[in-house]
């Protein structure tokens, strides 16, 4: 072997460990811009008392009995931790390329050679760990102000939903990150706008059988809405894999299909990127 | 490109570091424009940034590709880094075919743009260690490359900074040093030198010139004649999107002196400029933004 095909051919272990570099640098500019990381956690706290204290205010006003306080403080907790889960994870995803745009890095990381796989598989890593951690805090930040009673919950169910669940979710991410390389001026408003009308239809503060007939056939696409479904059947019913087995397998089934599907068709936006010349487009 | 005026040399087709083979890249323009057979034939508003371009890099050679702003030379850089696709034409690095394999490719190449686009919140530190690894170099190994290279460049000191701290001859000595971190065989230098002060320009040249007795082809425009004149070994004027004429800074001379009266040591690289340009290079320079930006924003 000559020594220019050594340089080319990495060992595939090595291609993949390639995705580190990009988890590495993201926890770099995580640690770089702290302060915003604080403000996202205190709103994210303070969201989170605001929409669960509605249970308390339900149990004043005389709406609910007081015996189910608990339940639907318990419902809107789920709700709005899980909503500030999947919105971090589907945030980070949709930064793959706006970020690069913002600080005009995006050909210099393109020229890389590291797999695009790769690449977005290291983003995903960093998203869902991100996402965790500012997850755990909030509900850290949030549990003592409520009364709330675990001692029903399936911690294992939970857990599983939510790593299955996040994968379909890395996917979305992945979908919603393209918008803006198709889309250099408007396409961060429109992950946006994607964003909310997957809080609109996944029912993050109500039960999806509220919703008028169109919009719950359309809750039926979402992934989150299965991931709610079954953190809350988990957490509410302390619903186990026997019962809750068909949300899990759907859960896998959206991610074996959102995985594979999201990676082809942002291959094929960066192909057209490429012949248009809107990559190095500035937004 | 077959009309450029050229001077033949025998190039080795073995390790030939850059094979540009009639390469034409169009961009498809809204508005004003005339219609022109674009890719699969239909006749829409284009703008050919790229004509039919075609020549060969010998190993460890500094070739130049001059033009004036808008003559398609960010548009070739950008072809060769596999970051455009273009609509005819082959472009091999080193034997391989970087537009059906781009990934192939990507590891012998690096580029230094005329910005130098970093993370800008990240230290220097950090933005190499990211860009070392993304190229599969162990971490220990990037910061002890960065460091040497960092230091070789003057900004020992720097190196922990934010990218925000340094000044723009500081950040561009630190894309240098991103460009060769990785140990390129083929290096893409798009205008390096453009807006830093004599100092700094004078450390990147020396810099080029001393990496290259490490066995790396670089590919360099400018518009600074005399930076051509003393770095390149030949070089490609690009008018229109066209190579015009390509040889060594006396053969241009000689051609140039030869349709006027004049000497050929009579002729500087500003006259070779204006004669194969059609411009000053002060027109050049004048002109706020290339045509290749202005069109790509109307895509």
């Amino acid at each position: 072997m000559t020594q220019l095909e050594n340089v080319v051919r990495l060992p595939a272990p090595r291609r993949v460990a390639l995705g580190w570099a990009f988890f590495e640098r993201q926890t770099n500019l995580w640690k770089r811009y702290w302060a915003w990381e604080v403000v996202w956690v205190v709103y994210g706290v303070v969201n989170t008392l605001a929409i669960t204290f509605i249970a308390k205010e339900a149990s004043h006003g005389g709406l609910i009995r007081p015996a189910e306080v608990s339940r639907l403080t318990l419902f809107l907790l789920i709700g709005t931790l899980t909503w500030a889960y999947l919105s971090a994870v589907l945030d980070d995803m949709s930064l793959v390329i706006t970020w690069e745009r913002w600080e005009g890095t995006i050909e210099h990381t393109f020229m890389t050679p590291v797999s695009r796989t790769v690449h977005l598989i290291g983003m995903s890593v960093f998203g869902v760990v991100h996402a965790t951690i500012r997850t755990a805090i909030i509900m850290a930040c949030a549990l003592p102000f409520f009364d709330i009673n675990f001692s029903h919950v399936n911690w294992t169910e939970v857990a599983a939903v939510i790593a299955i669940g996040s994968v379909s979710l890395v996917g979305l991410g992945i979908l919603t990150g393209i918008l803006p390389m198709l889309y250099p001026e408007r396409g961060v408003q429109m992950s946006f706008m994607v964003q909310a009308l997957v809080l609109l239809v996944s029912g993050v503060y109500y039960g999806i059988d509220v919703l008028p007939g169109w919009l719950q056939a359309a809750s039926h696409l979402s992934p989150a809405t299965f991931m709610l479904n079954g953190v809350r059947a988990a957490m509410l019913n302390g619903a186990g894999f026997g019962s809750e087995g068909r949300t899990l397998l759907i859960l896998a089934i959206f991610g074996l299909v959102m995985v594979p599907s999201s990676l082809a068709i942002f291959a094929a936006a960066e192909r057209w990127a490429k012949k248009t010349g809107r990559l190095k487009r500035q937004g | 490109m077959n009309s450029a005026i050229r001077w033949p040399s025998e190039v080795p087709d073995d390790q030939v570091p850059l094979d540009v083979r009639s390469v034409t890249k169009r961009f498809r323009r809204r508005g004003r424009g005339q219609s022109q057979p674009g890719p699969g034939g239909r006749r829409r508003a284009y703008h050919t940034a790229v004509n039919s371009v075609s020549f060969r890099m010998r190993p460890q050679e500094i070739y130049g590709v001059i033009g004036a702003n808008g003559s398609g030379k960010s548009t070739l850089i950008r072809v060769l880094s596999t970051l455009i696709i273009p609509d005819e034409g082959d472009v091999l690095i080193f034997g391989r075919d970087a537009l059906h394999s781009p990934a192939s490719v990507r590891p012998l190449l690096n580029r230094v743009s005329a910005d130098p686009s970093f993370f800008r919140a990240m230290s220097a530190l950090e933005n190499l260690l990211f860009y070392g690894r993304a190229y599969g170099i162990a971490g220990p190994l990037v910061r002890q490359r960065s460091l040497d290279l960092l230091t070789r460049l003057g900004l020992e000191h720097e190196a922990r900074q934010p990218m925000t701290e340094l000044s723009r001859g500081q950040q561009q000595k630190v894309a240098v040093a991103r460009a060769f971190l990785t140990a390129p065989r083929l290096m893409l230098l798009d205008e390096p030198t453009t807006g830093l002060d004599p100092r700094s320009k004078r450390t990147v040249q020396s810099f080029i010139s001393d990496v290259r007795r490490d066995g790396v082809a670089i590919l360099l425009t400018t518009h600074d004649m005399e930076e051509a004149d003393q770095l390149c070994d030949r070089l490609a004027f690009l008018a229109g999107g066209r190579i015009v004429a390509e040889g060594t800074s006396e053969e241009l001379r000689a051609h140039v002196a030869g349709s006027t009266t004049r000497k050929a040591d009579d002729v500087d690289m500003e006259d070779v400029f204006m004669a194969f340009t059609g411009r000053s290079i002060e027109e050049d320079e004048e002109e706020p933004e290339s045509r290749e930006e202005l069109q790509d924003d109307t895509a």
